[in-house]
């Protein structure tokens, strides 16, 4: 089947199989890599990407289902935040990939674009979270290498630099 | 030049943020499955669904008619075509005597566990090969399995037919069986437990793949593989396969994590690269989560019969263990030698004289297990430090009070103390850890709290628990592995080259998966020789560009790897000093080195700094006389012993006695693990380190079920903590300098797992107490603490 979608800006018009999941289709339809994937349960978020300005596991999601949508990985993260007026530092990094690195919120770094896509989409929802709040919203993102310690600080971090 | 010197930025102590994020934080770094080959086939697995099974027929037919496949092949075939020159390696027979059946990547007449593979496909497509192993039909006939480690001591069935036993190995540990057998003679409190290692799955969050990419006509092949031990790997590629190893190249891409998950030599990763080169095509395989789970290795899977004898002080004379050890249904690359490690630590940071230890490695028809985080030390540090409460309980004092009378030296600091184990503790001071917990902790406020609930009666009660645990890492002296009859010594290599500009590569045998490798050896760089760490690369995970290495494990990267770099570092400055004393035309004696620059003594506006003789060395115009060219030095560190980090670490939980539920509501960690080359790592691993044991603790476990089925093998069964799990974590560290190596470093990866599961079941069994409780099984699930609390005594612990 044809499918068409923007990813990160740019369109992508391609013939998949009807069973093609959107995260295969990314990485290796769109050819875009940066968005892993770390189980077949819909469980580990690391392959969170947004669609439409919502935060996805793109492995729930066939790549036909995405007809016509915007999407944006972690490649286009900053170039998203950008066009939206979020300023992006002197690194060109979303605010929340830069609260990453300030507070060691990665270390193997493979749930880490998952982990970003979930934060920024979350703070968009709520830009003033608790420490409680952002627990629970990145409840569908596992990490196995911080104790998600430094996740915390970061994602609150990235919203005190918005606020 | 310049007469004022600055200090050089990024050395030891600096929280520098790290070198390897802007490639993680922007998707533009290479996992695994992020690699591709031009004309590549997908891998699949049959797997057995029966944990003990005779094959009687296998039809492919059905396979091999599907669009893409490529070929379909059995363990039979496999076995014809001659692409095995030597089984599956295990590299620590135990015993001279250790029972090892033959193990080949694809099972032939018999499958031994649920997840063994019995057939093989290729297939163009990654959906089409998945397809295919589908209509892979095999017909086996159901043998009598062991399905669990109690089983397989009772000898209920043989999980290997042609064997008449289950046992592997005995393996004994004691020194001085008089003195144990003495000092219970003389006991006056005696206390026996038995404590359940369940069997853990490594999930790293990267699942296992690799990519084996053949040069037909050359004969060479690259082989791509998310492994923690690049440089092991290609040695048992070529001893299993035949391949010669002059021609196998190896590469770790970034691997993302790996925990002991990806230490291993898996039957996957061997299939790839001998198929890769018997048809001369590339072969890539990325395991599914769920298949992972049963098919790979898991951790733990021990059984442990532990006794203190104590004198009427609380004074601890003597510990008494036999392990039962489940190596399920083969021996991997370290199986067997998993529990030993542990061995030596069973008499955790105390001075107790007396130690017997031994072991018994059985087989089952389970999925093999092997090395996880801690990989032995966990299991030991959580048998002494749950005894010791235990025994606490039993006198009537105090935790904190039983572990200040029986740590070494009194907790006051020491070197080289000599363990009743026979290993010699390089440093450690014990009581300054232990009461900056228990002050960060508020002990006190939280005893009252705890009284106060108790008197009211409220449904929320508190439980504190504590550790102080002492681990084995810096793995290890060469000796000391051949003593234990490992198949590979413990050194670590490095090369430390100034290029002509006067940038540093710095080439590593150990092969970071998460740690921060590239960070970290360049903060030696700056340390050592005065130079920007952001002027450093690091070469590795790449047996190309780093020929010699033993790997990353055993938390054992910073103190042979790290130290091996600085010697390295210091070889160069030796040899560029004697270029600088030349181009001052003064002797070497007299030349200082102070932050990066050369200068004469006496004479501090003429320096140069090194950076910028790296060009002179390079050109060789006007050297010293026989001074080779370049600037390049490299060291094999051997360490002369391993370094022994330790720490206290309090974890306090509140059950809810109506349902049992249970949640960690603060944690506490001083942790020292020597000289920290960059403290905002160290911590890193210390909360990713808690979170694992206090997982242990709490919620993982591999569960089969009566027909040696796996029944949680994704993440969505198998409880790998959330953000909703986790407290936020109090951390502090002291520093107590190694005695083993000359930067004073001991290692922290594995600490933080090695200390959490005894403190986080110390405080559930505390905060149950009033309700007899005096054990509890792990994981302590809401439905086994509400048993408890209803039934009392160890909940079924025993």
């Amino acid at each position: 089947m044809q499918v068409s979608m923007t990813v990160n800006g740019d369109s992508h018009s391609r013939d998949v199989e009807p069973r093609t999941l959107l995260v295969h289709h990314i990485r290796e339809g769109v050819g875009l890599t940066g968005t892993n994937i770390g189980c077949d349960t819909s469980s580990c978020g690391a392959c969170t990407v947004h669609v439409g300005g919502q935060s996805v596991k793109s492995c729930t999601m066939l790549a036909v289902q995405a007809e016509g949508e915007s999407i944006t990985t972690i490649e286009g993260l900053a170039e998203t935040a950008r066009a939206d007026g979020i300023a992006t530092g002197e690194q060109n990094w979303h605010p929340m990939q830069e609260a990453f690195q300030q507070c060691h919120a990665l270390q193997c770094g493979y749930c880490t674009p998952g982990m970003v896509m979930a934060a920024t989409s979350f703070l968009k929802e709520n830009p003033t979270p608790t420490e409680a709040e952002i627990r629970e919203g990145l409840e569908g993102n596992l990490c196995r290498c911080t104790g998600y310690h430094n996740i915390v600080k970061a994602v609150q971090s990235a919203a005190e630099g918005a606020s | 030049m310049t007469a004022t010197i600055e200090p050089t930025k990024g050395g030891f102590g600096t929280r520098m943020l790290r070198k390897e994020d802007p490639k993680l934080l922007t998707g533009e770094n290479k996992f695994i499955d992020d690699i591709k080959a031009p004309g590549q086939l997908w891998m699949g697995m049959v797997r057995s669904q029966f944990a003990h099974a005779t094959i009687n027929s296998i039809d492919t037919s059905g396979a091999e008619s599907m669009p893409g496949v490529h070929s379909v092949l059995t363990g039979a075939q496999l076995a014809e075509m001659g692409l095995w020159q030597a089984p599956l390696p295990c590299a620590w027979p135990v015993t001279e005597d250790m029972v090892n059946p033959p193990h080949y990547p694809v099972a032939i007449s018999e499958a031994k566990h649920v997840g063994d593979i019995v057939a093989v496909v290729l297939c163009s497509d990654r959906y089409g090969v998945a397809d295919a192993v589908e209509q892979v039909v095999v017909d086996y006939t159901p043998l009598p399995a062991v399905v669990n480690l109690e089983d397989a001591v009772d000898g209920k069935a043989m999980a290997h037919s042609d064997l008449e036993t289950n046992k592997a190995f005995h393996w004994p540990l004691d020194p001085n069986p008089e003195g144990t057998a003495a000092a219970f003679a003389n006991a006056a409190h005696v206390v026996k437990a038995r404590f359940v290692q369940q069997r853990l799955i490594p999930m790293p969050m990267e699942p296992r793949g690799c990519l084996a990419v053949p040069s037909p006509a050359g004969g060479e092949i690259v082989f791509y593989s998310a492994t923690q031990i690049p440089h092991i790997l290609k040695i048992m590629i070529a001893a299993t396969s035949g391949i010669p190893e002059n021609k196998i190249r190896v590469i770790a891409p970034s691997v993302g994590g790996g925990f002991g998950g990806k230490l291993n030599v898996d039957a996957d990763a061997l299939l790839a690269v001998t198929l890769a080169n018997h048809i001369g095509l590339p072969v890539r395989w990325t395991e599914q989560r769920s298949e992972g789970a049963g098919a790979s290795h898991q951790g733990r899977g021990q059984i442990q019969h532990v006794e203190a004898a104590a004198d009427e002080n609380g004074k601890v004379t003597a510990i008494k263990v036999h392990l039962d050890a489940d190596m399920g249904a083969y021996m991997m690359l370290i199986t067997p030698g998993v529990p030993l490690l542990g061995s030596f630590l069973y008499t955790g940071v105390y001075d107790i004289p007396n130690l017997s230890f031994s072991c018994d490695g059985h087989f089952t028809n389970l999925t093999p297990t092997d090395a996880y985080r801690g990989a032995g030390r966990p299991e030991a540090s959580y048998a002494i430090e749950r005894i010791m409460d235990m025994m606490a309980h039993k006198i009537g004092i105090a935790p904190e009070e039983i572990r200040s009378r029986n740590y070494i030296n009194g907790g006051e600091h020491f070197e080289n103390f000599d363990a009743a184990s026979t290993l010699t503790f390089d440093s450690g001071h014990y009581k300054p850890a232990h009461d900056r917990a228990l002050e960060l902790a508020d002990m006190a406020g939280l005893r009252s709290e705890q009284a106060r609930r108790r008197d009211a009666g409220e449904t929320k009660q508190l439980g504190i628990g504590m550790c102080t645990y002492v681990e084995i890492c810096g793995l290890a002296p060469s000796r000391a592995l051949g003593g234990l009859n490992y198949g590979a010594g413990g050194w670590e290599h490095a090369t430390v080259r100034l290029l002509p500009t006067g940038k540093v590569e710095v080439v590593s045998g150990s092969t970071p998966h998460g740690q921060g490798h590239e960070t970290a050896w360049a903060q030696i760089i700056a340390e050592k020789m005065g130079i920007d760490p952001n002027d450093v690369e690091v070469l590795h995970s790449d047996t190309a560009l780093s020929p010699l290495g033993l790997d990353t494990y055993g938390s054992r990267s910073l103190a042979v790897g790290g130290v091996a770099i600085a010697m390295a570092a210091d070889k160069v400055v030796d040899k560029a000093k004697l270029i600088a004393a030349h181009q001052f035309e003064a002797s070497p004696e007299d030349i200082e080195f102070v932050n990066g620059s050369f200068s004469v003594a006496g004479t501090p506006t003429k320096s140069v700094h090194i950076q910028e003789l790296g060009f002179a060395a390079f050109t060789a115009h006007d050297l010293p006389d026989g001074m080779e060219p370049n600037l390049q030095e490299q060291v094999n560190f051997d360490p002369p012993n391993f370094a022994f980090p330790f720490g206290t670490h309090v974890a306090v939980v509140e059950i809810d006695i109506e349902t049992g539920g249970v949640e960690l509501i603060n944690y506490i960690g001083v942790d020292d693990c020597g000289i920290q080359v960059n403290p905002l790592i160290v911590e890193g691993q210390v909360h990713g380190g808690i979170v694992q044991g206090a997982a242990q603790a709490l919620f993982e476990e591999a569960v089969y079920d009566e027909n040696g089925n796996i029944t949680n093998p994704s993440l969505m069964d198998y409880l790998v903590p959330s953000t909703m799990e986790m407290p936020n974590i109090t951390l502090d560290s002291t520093v107590t300098p190694s005695t083993t190596n000359p930067l004073g470093v001991k290692g922290v990866g594995e600490a933080g797992t090695i200390g959490s599961a005894a403190a986080v079941i110390n405080a559930v069994c505390d905060g149950l107490s009033p309700y007899g409780v005096t054990d509890i099984k792990m994981p302590a699930t809401p439905q086994r603490i509400w048993n408890a609390i209803n039934a009392g005594s160890t909940g079924g612990a025993a």
